[in-house]
């Protein structure tokens, strides 16, 4: 149960929203979309599920194209939120349920165990305006998988959220994974797709910059972080050849080098001249490949 | 259960459990049952008598007078006032009398009178006055001029003017009268629903537009699906309605037939009407929803906010409203070119061919013809319709306008 995205172009009148996409999501993975605001990534969820034409390409699942006779095995979380306000949880549900193939007992049985995970099995009964905005976002993302798709698309999960729950959602989210559902989300913090995704793709202005695995482009980066603590003033360090950043803090530097190799001068280079209380080489974060990578498309 | 009936009975049964939906059809029962029992209610209402004030100056004209008023009507009583003017305008004033009347005669012997109120406003009670003093006057001067009453009763007599129509299938002038009541019933009922439950379907793809649930909808169910179901799950909506509005009225007027002969109802000749007529109203009813529901549909998903909606729609209400008008209008001359040539634009035809089929008596394909052309265009806007939505539920901006049918289309193409 592949997801292949081939070739992908979309096109509004004189604009381009993605342009020629390559992707391919294993089964029972969870990959990670990246990008800025404007980048693409909701087009090019719209174009999975088939709510926009492509211009130009192939997507498909497993083979086929994605069309509403499988809408029972795909599940999707919007990034604009929306429920109808005036209904009760239970209807509710039981309405998008259906229209994703289930029974109604199926729809409630499913519930009432989503809610207890949520720890809110009071809110069955309420209207959905009664509920706060996080609340209402639970209610939401239990709409996305209570038909336990084969193939999930969350747009945005985690926005707008507090610690707790976010923690909560990401939990329902692995066990998901877990169960053999394919998990495809977007996502503008990186800690989160640090977190979960094996697969990521950074997306600017339509374009993939940076895909692949995670290690992979960690790997294929290159620069790494470095952070010195010492009882003596290092601020030398920066004059290095192959030290691209530098950012001074209370207790000695931060650094971003080119490569290993200039680590292992800086440390001989340390040696000697006093005391050093920390040393650390550093992978680089997601954060860090991001900013560099769309950052520098920006110049 | 196939994905099209679950939108259409989640569509039927939310609205048919709105209080809105239980209100109207109450209002609209209330107001048939007004209708149904307006003799009593009339009767209810002016029951007591006005007490007028009469000075006879003449010491002759009373007795005549209070005589002819009494077989007119019973809802005044004239009583010899025994006083100067000057009291009784001071009576009329102190609200004893509902107005005073002085009568005289005049130097020809004819009589003459004066009518003094507190407002001359209300006109039933002096007319009535007027014309029994009237026919007195006439009495007093045609028996000085020596004419029988045989001769003047004679001229009274209202003219023989009867009316046949030579073509063979022409309807007779009782059953152009009778067609002129369904017709108009029929024309108001469509003119209400289409507005009512255009406005119910705009309003409701508006919602779920604003409410950003309609994303998930259209990933789960197509856009067309969607809003065919919309549609027809309104329609039976409507028509549970209306039923029960018929239902209701028809069982009331067979349960007052008998009280209600030569009232309202004989006019609307509800009671004896081909079946024909009413097979055509059925079809014309349906098709002119269904043209108006599927405009209204494209139109809801165009906006982004309920409240922008009634602007969206308005257009739409116009051309009703057009519609319903040059009905009025062909309902006093259906044979006009005018209404001829309305009766086969798809905006106007639902009711102005129906108004034709059922006044006069035309060529079936004609019928035909009309009918083409409303199922063609039906077609057309639910083919753009389709367009206009699948692009137009995606679609969030400020501007409400027509021009975003454009930028809806667009958004549904390819590139």
């Amino acid at each position: 149960m592949t997801l292949k995205i081939k070739e992908v172009t979309k096109r509004f009148g004189s604009t381009t929203a993605v342009d020629h996409l390559s992707i391919e999501i294993p089964e029972k993975e969870m990959f990670g979309f990246l990008g800025g605001n404007g980048a693409g990534k909701t087009t090019t969820f719209r174009m999975i599920l088939g709510l926009l034409d492509i211009t130009d390409g192939d997507i498909s699942w497993n083979g086929e194209s994605i069309g509403y006779d499988k809408s029972h095995l795909i599940g999707y979380l919007p990034e604009e939120r929306g429920l109808y306000p005036k209904l009760k949880v239970r209807d509710q549900l039981i309405y998008l349920g259906k229209l994703r193939g289930m029974s109604k007992s199926e729809v409630v049985t499913e519930l009432e165990g989503w809610l207890d995970r949520f720890k809110v099995p009071e809110y069955i009964d309420k209207k959905v305006e009664e509920l706060s905005k996080g609340n209402q976002q639970k209610i939401q993302f239990i709409s996305a998988v209570i038909h336990k798709p084969k193939l999930l698309i969350l747009d945005e999960p985690f926005s707008g959220l507090d610690p707790i729950n976010v923690e909560m959602l990401k939990e329902a989210v692995v066990n998901l994974k877990e169960q053999g559902t394919s998990i495809v989300f977007s996502s503008h913090q990186m800690d989160h797709v640090e977190e979960l995704c094996e697969h990521l793709c950074i997306l600017h202005k339509g374009k993939p910059v940076v895909q692949g695995s995670l290690r992979e482009i960690k790997k294929s980066f290159g620069k790494k972080n470095l952070i010195v603590h010492a009882d003596f003033p290092v601020d030398f360090l920066k004059d290095f050849a192959g030290v691209l950043h530098y950012k001074s803090v209370t207790e000695g530097c931060e650094l971003q080098i080119e490569s290993e190799t200039v680590a292992q001068r800086l440390f001989e280079a340390l040696h000697g001249k006093g005391f050093v209380r920390k040393f650390e080489l550093e992978e680089p974060t997601l954060s860090d490949i991001f900013i560099e990578k769309v950052g520098a498309s920006y110049e | 259960m196939n994905k099209f009936w679950i939108i259409l009975s989640h569509t039927y049964m939310t609205k048919f459990k709105t209080k809105s939906f239980l209100i109207s059809t109450i209002i609209s029962l209330v107001f048939i049952f007004a209708i149904a029992n307006i003799q009593t209610i009339t009767e209810t209402f002016s029951g007591d008598t006005d007490k007028i004030a009469v000075i006879d100056e003449s010491g002759e004209l009373f007795t005549p007078l209070e005589e002819s008023v009494e077989g007119s009507t019973d809802e005044m009583d004239l009583i010899a006032f025994e006083g100067a003017e000057e009291d009784g305008k001071n009576a009329v004033q102190d609200e004893e009398y509902a107005a005073l009347i002085t009568l005289s005669l005049n130097a020809e012997g004819l009589p003459e009178a004066t009518y003094f109120a507190n407002n001359i406003a209300e006109a039933g009670e002096q007319s009535v006055i007027q014309q029994q003093l009237q026919q007195l006057k006439v009495a007093a001067a045609t028996q000085q001029a020596g004419v029988d009453q045989e001769t003047i009763t004679e001229i009274y007599s209202p003219v023989t003017f009867s009316k046949i129509a030579l073509d063979d299938s022409a309807k007779t002038a009782e059953e152009l009268n009778q067609a002129r009541g369904i017709v108009y019933v029929m024309l108001f009922l469509l003119y209400i629903s289409v507005i009512t439950y255009g406005t119910m379907i705009a309003n409701d793809v508006a919602t779920e537009k604003s409410s950003r649930v309609m994303e998930i909808l259209i990933s789960s169910a197509s856009p067309v699906t969607h809003m065919f179901a919309k549609i027809v799950g309104i329609a039976l909506l409507g028509l549970t309605q209306v039923g029960i509005i018929i239902g209701v009225g028809y069982s009331l007027i067979m349960s007052k037939q008998e009280e209600l002969t030569g009232g309202v109802f004989d006019y609307f000749g509800i009671q004896n009407t081909s079946a024909s007529v009413y097979i055509y109203a059925i079809v014309f009813f349906l098709l002119g929803y269904l043209l108006y529901a599927t405009l209204a549909a494209m139109l809801g998903s165009l906006v982004s906010r309920t409240e922008d909606v009634q602007q969206m729609i308005m257009p739409m209400i116009l051309l009703v409203m057009i519609a319903f008008f040059i009905a009025m209008f062909g309902l006093e001359a259906p044979d006009s070119s005018f209404v001829k040539i309305t009766s086969y634009i798809p905006f106007f035809a639902p009711m102005l061919m129906f108004l034709r089929v059922g006044m006069l008596d035309i060529p079936f394909w004609e019928v035909a013809l009309s009918i083409g052309i409303l199922i063609a265009t039906i077609l057309l806007f639910a083919a753009i319709g389709a367009r206009v939505y699948k692009g137009g539920v995606l679609m969030y901006g400020r501007s409400s306008s027509l021009k975003d049918v454009k930028k809806a289309i667009a958004l549904s193409k390819k590139e």
